[in-house]
């Protein structure tokens, strides 16, 4: 045993369980991730559950089962003074009817077993107040009612289905088209606030804005007078009746609910469509309730404008300074220095990007950019304010390094014969760096953007400072020229994490969103790094052949 | 045919065509080599200029304060009146002049010319005390020799007659125009405070020993807005001592009584009908005399000047028994004349004094500087105010002039001591590191102490390397050293793989689902340090015991792997220790027993999550940049060694860790610099409340986290908002430092290898 210590042993199978527990993190939390986000789309059971309080009074609570965990209780039999009693998290939903989503049961009040399945319990998910569970009872349409459950079933997914056409109508209109135009009355507004500024509000220019003005309000009663009909419409749609745990009668009417389901009765396909469907859902639906329920498309919408605009300004910028440094600038004591301050910049922490960001770019250029353009809308600021075109270039600083150490590694790959052949055969030096070293370097540079794209993907700390918000009412992408709006704020995914995890109201409601939100964000992430640890060793494998 | 292609190629090479094309060619590539040369300097002065930036918006808060001379004229009104009062406008151009005879002046500042003259309703009485009611709201009191008391409060009218702003001093009062009787013969000394219901005064009659304390309601009339003072609860006590000032606190509870050798009695007037004494005490050395006494903005602190010119800061301070009394706070000296007036600011804890030398000098309290000293007047310089934005100053001379200065003073709140050293607040106990910007009260104090963030900073990175640097560097030495090529290939991307984890997802795992966890299982989560390592010595003790056959199955290579499960079920089995543990050593409740039985205070979001939070994200760069090192060292080297006949472990001991030595400390260098940055775990998972302790259960904020919650309120320019980017500052110097000497080491190791 004396050897086995002196030799050193122990100390190997130690550091060999480092890099397991690494692994365990790594893998436990991805998993962990991965499970958690993805049992958000799952339909989760009810069940049923008679709960008997200290009070002798009795009570049902039909919900999913959220959490579990134990509680100390003091008890003076045990041998510790203390017992363990397992609680339960209850989502009962009826939060128009409750008050709350969430209840914690003891085990100790419950009667019977907690994995009783309530059988055919309706699960309706609504616009506004979260989820029904209740059992139904009949549906009224044209004050005609229709108890046969299976009618009845047939009728509702009728009417849903109607509803949500309706109310995919009513958005687009509301949104799209009534959105352009109150884009164009603000853009006439402010038009006329700068010929003011100008002196130069004739008459002539107002009686033109007049009669544009006059001609979108037209369009605009026009829309609104269709989602009148169409809201008049989704009036008449009918309403569902359930009988919801607790005896009570609840009457939901048809334009609220978003879709209903029966988990309890479901088959494993229909599990799995309900999964994918769920899914997509959140890809594709605007956020509700406070962020706490719906989709992220804005929030998806907004990482990747933002993201995509700060590839627009990295990618020359890296390039041309990496190309600079490595095939035009003297080498010697400066270079080196430029060299390492570089590469260090890339460790200085992301906050002090976002000062500067905020500090620079919105409080200094904004600012004088508004003076000198924008000046008739002031004092209300138009680029002067946290924005998506600061909010890109902050990013694209932050992230300038990655790309300029990658592609100057790519050059530095390029073999030196390939470039004196260029140069022997008569082309200039700019030829030979445009044509031959460049094209080379291509995968060097894909890689870096890339990497680079991935971290701006994650970062959150800096945009918190100039530009994202928890709720942007507009996407910074739209059909209406110019189409990317730099001065709008936005969402990002990371931020949604951060404002739904820790500033909502409900946490325990909103766990879920976050965890699949999370989701989303990882696997694009790791996707992007796959990809470029993939162009990676292509690359490499492609100057193997050329170095011999 | 070869003469034909040779005639060719010389068409093609020769003449002006070929010529044109080389010209243009040649262009392109100058216009290239510049444009590229260009654009990469200006790029990289672009990166560089974040530094030059985040220097520029803080260099103002260091620059020194500027007074500069305006006017000067004749002081408005008689000249051969004392004054007792000056109030200026927000905007400094009028001012108002209150005398002794109860007359007032309006005035224009830059030009000494009178613009209205009015005098106070004294009913043919004599002005005998004076006080100050409240600098903010303009209030004034005057006591009168028939023993009432005139309150009244000036302001301005501003109209815009011709779009030309125009603003006329003018005076109310607004417990009516005629003086309060409240004793019978002249008051000698006088001091009133006022708040929202409620108004006391103290005063002391003339040729009488006895200081009354008196209490009025504010009442509503029911018809008119006026107000009216109805008589409240009354109290009066006997002083032995002069009486030169009575000061009475804006808590309307503490009432000085002070005389000129700078003896003072504190009497606590909380229950105004028994004034009960509390202290007596002597703020002054023996040979040393008060020339004049006033509280600083909030009526809190008593500012003394005295005849060696010094001027020096006193209040209440509560102490562990929780009784109040007087302390000496700092003191400010400038120069030994004795000090004449001292002139507070009415936003700031500044103050200006003048001296019989003619100074007029500029101090801010709390950041314990002395901004500036200008020489006034040859002889003595006199009473002296400061404008409402402390922007200006209107000093008296002793020839009779008016001297109208401007003042350039930003930030006078902030200094070297004030960010680093320990501070005593008003109100505190002792002097401490204090961070707190903001407040809902308008006298509030910023406390802009950068050591607790800082402290808090770099608790934040120290635990969360002791969680990291263990694992990652034992983990970089087997994977560089032991581990075979093909498990090599799939684990270092694995482990660098948490370099991708946005931090926000780590940061909210850590808040909401690992502190609740470790909350509830407080001594599992110690038990994985005695457990895990442990139970992995004892399975690698038991793995050597077994059969040669079985042993070969798994080579050192793969031994991680063959570790994942046993790992897994030593945490799983350090988990399930939790709760036998509690109740064996813990009554059951380790959490409980922390706070009540061992008095260690515990917050949910502490410095335990973070160490493992970010300790975590801290893993891939220690890892990846210690196993490069440890890779890179020359194989010959281990050959020799081994071949010497050492064991693998002693071969690394003794030979590949002392030559990787640079490269490990480079990585745990950069890993302490990320550590030191780290933003959104810190803030998501540590509680975010400006400690100072060390106590690994209680929470910290960091410069990063404090940015990211506070940059966004801060009012551009304000000292704040420079203070904030100071702390932004500090850390990039201090990361880019760190990654710097970690750079340079490594670059260093890098050259050794080659040689060898």
């Amino acid at each position: 045993m004396k050897s086995w210590f002196n030799k050193g042993e122990h100390w190997i199978w130690l550091s060999a369980s480092t890099v397991s527990i690494s692994l365990i993190l790594v893998f436990g939390l991805l998993g962990m991730i991965g499970y958690k986000g993805l049992s958000h789309f799952w339909p989760h059971a009810v069940y049923h559950v008679e709960v008997l309080h200290t009070d002798g009074s009795q009570e049902i609570i039909v919900g999913e089962l959220h959490d579990s965990k134990m509680k100390d209780v003091e008890d003076a039999t045990a041998p510790s003074g203390h017992v363990e009693i397992p609680q339960y998290l209850f989502k009962v939903g009826n939060r128009d009817v409750y008050g709350i989503d969430f209840r914690w049961i003891s085990s100790t009040d419950i009667v019977g077993g907690v994995k009783a399945l309530e059988p055919n319990v309706m699960v309706i998910e609504r616009y506004e107040y979260g989820n029904v569970y209740g059992h139904l009872d009949a549906v009224t349409v044209n004050g005609q009612t229709e108890s046969d459950p299976e009618k009845a079933m047939a009728l509702l997914e009728q009417q849903v289905e109607m509803g949500n056409q309706l109310i995919s109508d009513i958005r687009y209109i509301e949104k799209i088209e009534i959105g352009a135009i109150n884009y164009k009355i603000e853009g006439l507004r402010l038009e006329e606030k700068k010929l003011r500024s100008q002196d130069a509000f004739t008459a002539e220019e107002a009686a033109r804005l007049e009669r544009e003005r006059a001609d979108y309000q037209k369009q605009f009663d026009v829309f609104q007078a269709q989602t009148d009909v169409l809201y008049q419409q989704t009036r008449t749609l009918g309403e569902v009746s359930l009988q919801i745990a607790g005896g009570k009668q609840l009457n939901v009417p048809v334009k609220n609910i978003v879709h209903f389901w029966q988990p309890n009765n479901m088959s494993l396909p229909q599990e799995i469509g309900f999964f994918f469907n769920a899914m997509g859902n959140f890809l594709m639906d605007d956020p509700r309730e406070a962020n706490t329920e719906g989709g992220v498309f804005p929030a998806i919408v907004g990482t990747v404008t933002m993201v995509m605009l700060m590839a627009l300004f990295v990618t020359p910028m890296g390039v041309i300074a990496a190309i600079y440094m490595s095939e035009y600038a003297k080498e010697g004591t400066v270079l080196k220095m430029v060299r390492i301050s570089i590469n260090n910049l890339a460790g200085v922490p992301s906050i002090v990007f976002g000062i500067f960001g905020l500090g620079f770019f919105v409080y200094i250029l904004g600012s004088s950019i508004d003076e000198l353009f924008y000046s008739y809308a002031l004092p209300s600021p138009t680029f002067g304010t946290p924005g998506l075109l600061w909010a890109s270039l902050t990013m694209a600083l932050l992230t300038l390094p990655v790309v300029i150490v990658s592609t100057q590694e790519g050059l530095s790959r390029v073999p030196r014969a390939l470039r004196e052949g260029g140069l022997a055969l008569g082309a200039t030096k700019s030829e030979t760096i445009m044509r031959i070293v460049l094209p080379m370097t291509t995968p060097a540079i894909m890689t870096g953007l890339i990497l680079a794209i991935a971290r701006a993907a994650g970062e959150v700390a800096p945009l918190m400072l100039v530009g994202v918000v928890k709720l942007a009412p507009e996407l910074p992408l739209d059909m209406v020229s110019p189409f990317v709006h730099l001065d709008r704020k936005f969402m990002h995914l990371g931020f949604h994490i951060y404002d739904v995890g820790f500033q909502s109201p409900n946490v325990e409601a909103s766990q879920p969103l976050v965890f699949a939100t999370s989701l989303l964000l990882v696997l694009i992430i790791l996707s992007l790094n796959l990809g470029a640890i993939m162009i990676r060793n292509r690359l490499r494998e492609k100057y193997k052949s050329l170095e011999h | 045919m070869n003469s034909y292609a040779e005639q060719a190629l010389d068409k093609a090479l020769k003449g002006p065509a070929f010529d044109k094309r080389v010209k243009r060619r040649n262009v392109k590539d100058t216009a290239a080599k510049f444009g590229i040369s260009i654009g990469g300097v200006s790029i990289i002065l672009a990166v560089l200029l974040i530094m030059f930036f985040l220097l520029y918006v803080v260099l103002p808060l260091f620059v020194p304060a500027t007074v500069e001379k305006q006017s000067q004229y004749g002081l408005p009104g008689s000249t051969s009146e004392t004054t007792l009062y000056y109030g200026v406008d927000e905007y400094q151009e009028t001012a108002l002049r209150f005398t002794q005879s109860g007359k007032l002046f309006g005035f224009d500042v830059n030009s000494g010319q009178i613009l209205n003259e009015t005098t106070l309703p004294l009913n043919g009485q004599q002005i005998s005390s004076f006080s100050i009611v409240s600098d903010l709201d303009n209030i004034l009191a005057f006591g009168l020799t028939d023993g009432s008391v005139l309150i009244a409060k000036y302001s301005y009218d501003v109209s815009y007659p011709n779009d030309k702003r125009t603003i006329t001093p003018k005076v109310e009062f607004p417990f009516g125009e005629e003086a309060i009787a409240v004793a019978p013969s002249a008051i000698e000394k006088l001091s009133v405070k006022v708040q929202d219901s409620d108004l006391v005064m103290a005063y002391l009659l003339a040729g009488s020993k006895e200081v009354v304390v008196k209490q009025f309601e504010k009442v509503e009339s029911m018809l008119s807005d006026s107000i009216t003072l109805e008589d409240g609860y009354q109290g009066s006590f006997v002083t032995h001592s002069p009486v030169d000032w009575l000061l009475l606190d804006g808590s309307m509870r503490n009432l000085y009584v002070v005389s000129k050798s700078g003896t003072t009695e504190y009497y606590n007037i909380a229950d105004i009908e028994n004034p009960v004494k509390v202290q007596h005490v002597n703020m002054l050395d023996s040979n040393e005399s008060l020339t004049t006494v006033r509280f600083l903005l909030g009526n809190y602190s008593l500012m003394l000047g005295t005849d060696k010119g010094n001027i020096i800061q006193w209040f209440p301070v509560r102490d562990k028994q929780n009784e109040f009394a007087l302390h000496e706070i700092r003191k400010f000296s400038a120069g030994t004349a004795p000090i004449h007036t001292i002139a507070i600011e009415k936003a700031r804890k500044g103050f200006a004094t003048t001296d019989s030398n003619g100074q007029f000098n500029l101090y801010h309290s709390t950041a314990e500087r002395h901004l500036n000293s200008t020489q006034v007047s040859e002889g003595e310089a006199g009473f002296v105010v400061l404008s409402n934005r402390a922007n200006g100053a209107l000093v008296e001379t002793q020839s009779g002039d008016l001297v109208h200065y401007l003042i350039d003073n930003q930030h006078p709140d902030v200094s070297f001591s004030s960010l680093w050293g320990k501070v005593w607040y008003e109100g505190y106990e002792k002097p401490d590191y204090v961070w707190q910007s903001s407040s809902a009260s308008s006298d509030f104090e910023p406390k802009f102490s950068m050591t607790p963030l800082t402290f808090g900073t770099i608790k934040a990175a120290l635990y969360s390397m002791l969680f990291a640097v263990p694992i990652a560097v034992l983990a970089a030495i087997f994977t560089a050293f032991f581990m075979d090529k093909q498990t090599r290939q799939w684990i270092k991307p694995s482990v660098e793989l948490i370099e991708a984890l946005p931090t926000v997802i780590l940061g909210f795992l850590a808040g909401l689902w690992l502190a609740p966890h470790m909350e509830a299982n407080l001594p599992g989560f110690f038990a994985f340090l005695v457990v895990i390592p442990l139970g992995i010595i004892l399975f690698g003790f038991a793995w050597s015991r077994l059969p040669r056959a079985y042993r070969l199955m798994v080579p050192v290579g793969k031994r991680a792997v063959l570790m994942v499960p046993v790992v897994f079920f030593l945490g799983w089995l350090a988990m399930a220790l939790s709760d036998p543990i509690q109740n064996a050593f813990f009554d059951g409740d380790m959490r409980h027993w922390l706070t009540f039985s061992a008095g260690i205070d515990f917050d949910q979001r502490n410095a335990m999550v973070i160490g493992f939070a970010m300790g975590f994200a801290l893993i891939p760069t220690i890892f990846s940049v210690t196993e490069d090192a440890i890779y890179n060292v020359p194989a010959y080297l281990v050959n020799g060694s081994l071949a010497l006949g050492a064991s693998g472990w002693q071969t690394l001991v003794g030979v590949v860790i002392p030559t990787a030595s640079p490269g490990i400390f480079s990585a745990i260098m950069l890993g302490f610099g990320r550590g030191v940055g780290e933003t959104m775990i810190v803030l998501m998972a540590s509680g975010n409340t400006p400690l100072m302790e060390v106590n690994i259960f209680e929470g910290m904020r960091t410069l990063a986290a404090n940015l990211a919650v506070e940059m966004p309120e801060a009012a551009v320019d304000s000292s704040h908002y420079r203070v904030l980017f100071l702390s932004g500052l500090v850390l990039f110097i201090f990361t880019f430092a760190f990654n710097t000497l970690a750079e340079v080491v490594r670059q260093r190791m890098r050259r050794k290898y080659g040689n060898l």
